[in-house]
């Protein structure tokens, strides 16, 4: 049975913005996964971590923050911090029982990088292969 | 403050497996302050439970809300407003909470959303450490403002032991061997002369070996 993987990103501004100044066309002409939602962010530091749970609760099969390298953050510590979130959600994530791999982070450079496509692409065939998230929608 | 940690999710998902409406109800105080169960820590368990429930095909839905304490009666009657709405309580306050909402309300399932650990204070961000055992019968006057009884892995009384070697705990190599400290202190004060006396055999009646213990102000009873 065909699955396409629904995976949102929560990407800061300055990890996304020469990439999305290309425009959807031009994202998908790069190769950026049609799966992926991007979710613009200030920065990733201030992600709080009922964010990033609401997405799976919403429905996504997979998540990922894309930030700065961690130690060149814009907001010098903003991407560091996500990362802990991120690695917070991970544990609880296999303390439910759930595959821990369908939340990442991922530090990027600035600016117009291939790796912005990279991340989202790896994700993607990542969570295709994972499958669909063993949360059942619909009990809120 | 009243040091807290989120229980294992394992553990919260089993007290709350047979019921389908959870109040998740967090506390203002202590564990706001340590990150364990405050407002925002009451979001995440409640969506984590949420997460938990849907994963096992189950209904559930939650209430969210945190008190400005749940260690006096006028707040705990505040729960009251969500009667008839929820099969049982995750509290995530301090276990003195979780007694209050028992005490007061005895038909109400009640359960500890986090482990109580410790009186301590913030070492650093994300980082707390034991300050203080509430022995009640406090010799910090002796030692400097130090707590031995506390921060000694033996609690001993007339220390340090001989297991200290160069500052540091002999049960923990990462511990500052406190009685070290204590030594320094009173050195430092001018006070080193007190650790020539040798401490009487401890009462520890106050330190909760004796049953459950009072508080009581005359002044204050009504």
């Amino acid at each position: 049975m065909s699955f396409t993987p629904n995976i949102q990103a929560f990407c800061c501004h300055y990890t996304s913005q020469q990439t999305l100044a290309e425009g959807p066309q031009g994202l998908l002409a790069d190769g950026f996964p049609k799966s992926v939602t991007i979710h613009r962010l200030v920065c990733t530091g201030k992600l709080e971590v009922s964010t990033l749970l609401k997405a799976f609760e919403d429905g996504a099969d997979g998540v990922y923050v894309a930030g700065c390298p961690a130690d060149k953050c814009h907001n010098l510590m903003g991407s560091q911090r996500a990362a802990k979130r991120v690695g917070a959600i991970k544990k609880a994530l296999a303390e439910l029982g759930v595959e821990p791999e369908r939340i990442e982070m991922y530090h990027l450079e600035r600016g117009f990088h291939p790796d912005f496509v990279k991340a989202a692409q790896e994700m993607d065939e990542r969570i295709t292969t994972l499958g669909p998230s063993p949360f059942q929608g619909g009990t809120k | 403050m009243i040091i807290a940690e989120r229980k294992p999710l394992n553990e919260i998902m089993n007290m709350v497996q047979d019921a389908k409406r959870i109040l998740v109800l967090g506390c203002r105080g202590c564990v706001t302050v340590c990150s364990a169960g405050g407002e925002r820590e009451v979001e995440i368990l409640a969506s984590l439970i949420r997460l938990g429930k849907q994963k096992a095909g189950q209904e559930v839905s939650t209430i969210e809300a945190t008190l400005v304490r749940q260690c006096d009666k006028e707040y705990i009657d505040s729960i009251d407003q969500w009667d008839g709405q929820y099969d049982a309580i995750v509290s995530m306050a301090c276990g003195v909470g979780v007694n209050f909402i028992a005490n007061l309300r005895p038909m109400v399932k009640v359960y500890p959303g986090v482990n109580t650990s410790s009186f301590g204070g913030s070492a650093e961000q994300g980082v707390w450490s034991e300050q203080c055992a509430g022995c009640g019968n406090c010799i910090l006057h002796l030692t400097g403002g130090l707590c031995p009884v506390a921060r000694c892995a033996k609690s001993l009384m007339n220390g340090p032991c001989g297991g200290s070697v160069d500052g540091r705990c002999e049960i923990h190599k990462e511990v500052p061997c406190i009685w070290q400290a204590i030594h320094d202190k009173l050195v430092r004060i001018d006070k080193a002369d007190q650790l020539a006396a040798i401490a009487p055999i401890r009462d520890w009646s106050t330190a909760g070996h004796g049953g459950p213990r009072k508080t009581m102000r005359n002044d204050l009873t009504v």
